[in-house]
């Protein structure tokens, strides 16, 4: 592959999350370089969506710091983060149903934007010089993912599988330096997941972009990705490239059960 | 069959992101506006023009704002009506307190009194929602009613908070006749609600919509959900604060505290309802049902009455007329609970295809 993986660019250091009495994290630590595509993997409520919720600040962990991109925080805010170019997609679609796909996807650019409401107001030069050109740039987002033919059709009435190709359009019309998917393939039969896993390894390569991952298909996570990490219980129990993570007694564990 | 964008085809972005883009609705709305700033003040009668349009209007526009808050932000208000009260308040008080003060600059200063006022009631929203938020705004309803009673200052000392408003004049024309107030009143709607539109389809409109639809996508999107509400709340307050300075200066003249009560706050909720929500169109098409409706009853009922010889005295033809109007508001929301909006949508998709059945 063309694409060379780079330094650690996100830096999970010793993070426990605790909602009440309930752990849903603890002393979690691992790391994401530039460019690599990362998965998370575990059985259910092993805490790998709490982990991104953590990564893109929607959590804030009592314990830990985060480095991200050479600046070390307590927490992250999740305005911030998307300043910073994290974006990401959730588990359960998490579009704007009432809108547009195209509408959408340029939500997803609003940081990019810089008039105000003024100017929106009056429409006439800057504003409408401004959405034309992000307009543009959200073709291209709509021309990679192959959804021209929706563009105008409100979210809320395209089936399941084109709903979650949507959220990831939306994701990258950020143009993001990191992206966060949660469980992108869920729910979808086979072709749909070869589409998904297309763009995914598309968008990694040609756009450099890193991505993290969590996904439950381990023959998906272990084609795609260049570094696993296991977590069961809030805790990380496997953590290296595929092969190895697939030999480790302990994952075999939770995953199998052990024998007793 | 003759409604159709078959041979219009887009070259640009910018064409395709018009206001309106399909011809026979540039046409249509071309007509729409030559009819109503010419055709009708050629046409129209005194009483025509200030029983029906002037109100018609200016409810539309009270309607646009709240749907701006409810339908485009998603935040249910009830104290429309109250921030109309401190637009009418506003522009009088800058009018009779400010020597030499431009009409047009009071209303422009009215709104955004109504929308400063509006933040404020917005606040809530930053912690709660839906029905519970609607409860909140019920104290700005309460509480802004009160204050004008209450503080004779506002009222400039007048009994029981009774304004009546001076003459409007602009650069030297009076508009004293209903006419002449009526075109005033239309203008000033049609740009704002051009300008309403122009928001909604743009990063403004986006984010309102939103926060409404998935405020926690919203947030790691990177929307600040509280500049994004309270915006919103100061654009509905200052559209509903100009609507409220014009019912004081272009429909009655004289306006007391108490006639912008709650039951008129659930008026343009329910023009809103049945109009549709979300839908720049839908607070006009809601303001023309909920204002004009009942009038047209009020002409219909009695005569249809006499017409069958019905032993109906007029106690009990204006029951029938509030019956009539429930059950048609019941049927609109029944066949179409996204509103007339909704309803004009789809024949407009029907007429596509029309008179072909695919």
């Amino acid at each position: 592959m063309a694409r060379q993986i780079g330094e650690v660019i996100l830096d999970l250091r010793n993070i426990s999350l605790r909602f009440g009495g309930v752990k849903a994290l603890t002393d979690i630590s691992f790391n994401v370089r530039e460019h690599e595509i990362r998965a998370i993997i575990g059985p259910n409520g092993a805490g790998k969506s709490s982990m991104l919720n953590v990564i893109n600040g929607v959590y804030h962990p009592q314990e830990g710091e985060i480095l991200f991109h050479g600046q070390v925080r307590r927490d992250m805010d999740t305005h911030d983060a998307a300043a910073a170019g994290i974006a990401r997609t959730f588990q359960n679609i998490a579009l704007f149903k009432g809108m547009s796909v195209l509408d959408n996807l340029m939500t997803g650019r609003n940081l990019k934007m810089r008039t105000n409401f003024l100017q929106h107001a009056l429409w006439w030069g800057p504003a409408k010089r401004e959405e034309l050109e992000h307009r543009r740039k959200v073709e291209e987002v709509i021309d990679f993912l192959e959804i021209e033919h929706i563009r105008k059709t409100p979210v809320g009435r395209l089936p399941y599988g084109l709903q979650k190709r949507v959220e990831l359009g939306r994701a990258l019309a950020a143009e993001p330096k990191m992206l966060l998917l949660d469980e992108p393939m869920a729910g979808m039969n086979v072709e749909e997941k070869q589409d998904m896993c297309r763009f995914i390894l598309d968008v990694n390569d040609q756009f450099g972009t890193t991505i993290v991952l969590i996904e439950h298909d381990m023959g998906v996570v272990m084609d795609i990705s260049d570094r696993v990490v296991v977590l069961d219980y809030g805790k990380k129990i496997g953590d290296g490239e595929p092969e190895e993570v697939k030999n480790n007694p302990e994952v075999i564990a939770a995953y199998l059960g052990t024998q007793h | 069959m003759f409604y159709r964008e078959t041979g219009q085809f887009k070259t640009s972005y910018g064409a395709d992101q018009q206001i309106f883009p399909i011809r026979q609705d540039r046409i249509g709305i071309v007509l729409l506006l030559a009819v109503a700033f010419v055709g009708v003040p050629a046409l129209g009668s005194e009483y025509f023009f200030s029983a029906i349009l002037i109100p018609f209007l200016i409810f539309s526009l009270a309607a646009l704002g709240l749907n701006i808050l409810t339908g485009y932000a998603g935040q249910l208000s009830l104290g429309s009506a109250a921030f109309m009260a401190v637009g009418a308040y506003a522009a009088y008080n800058f009018q009779v307190r400010v020597e030499g003060m431009p009409v047009l600059v009071s209303f422009v200063l009215a709104g955004l009194t109504a929308a400063g006022v509006g933040i404020l009631f917005g606040l809530p929203s930053l912690r709660i929602k839906g029905f519970y938020l609607a409860v909140a705004t019920l104290a700005a309803q309460f509480f802004i009613v009160w204050c004008l009673t209450k503080f004779p200052y506002l009222s400039n000392d007048s009994s029981s908070g009774v304004i009546s408003v001076p003459g409007v004049s602009i650069l030297g024309f009076d508009f004293d006749t209903p006419r002449s107030k009526y075109l005033l009143v239309l203008t000033l709607v049609t740009l704002l609600a051009l300008a309403a539109k122009n928001m909604v389809r743009s990063t403004t409109g986006r984010a309102w919509m939103a926060v409404r639809d998935m405020d926690v996508a919203a947030e790691v999107i990177g929307i600040r959900l509280m500049h994004t509400k309270l915006l919103a709340f100061a654009v509905s307050s200052f559209y509903c604060g100009v609507a409220g300075a014009l019912y004081a200066f272009c429909y009655l003249g004289s306006v007391e505290p108490d006639g912008f009560s709650l039951d008129m706050s659930f008026r343009i909720l329910f023009m809103i309802i049945v109009g549709g929500v979300g839908s720049i169109l839908g607070s006009f098409l809601g303001a023309a049902f909920i204002l004009l409706l009942p009038i047209f009853l009020d002409i219909v009922l009695p005569a249809l009455s006499e017409l069958l010889h019905l032993p109906f005295d007029g106690a009990t033809v204006s029951h029938i007329q509030l019956m009539v109007f429930g059950a048609l508001i019941m049927f609109f929301l029944v066949v179409e609970p996204h509103g007339l909006a909704r309803l004009w949508q789809i024949a407009k998709e029907k007429l596509r295809l029309w008179p072909f059945p695919h």
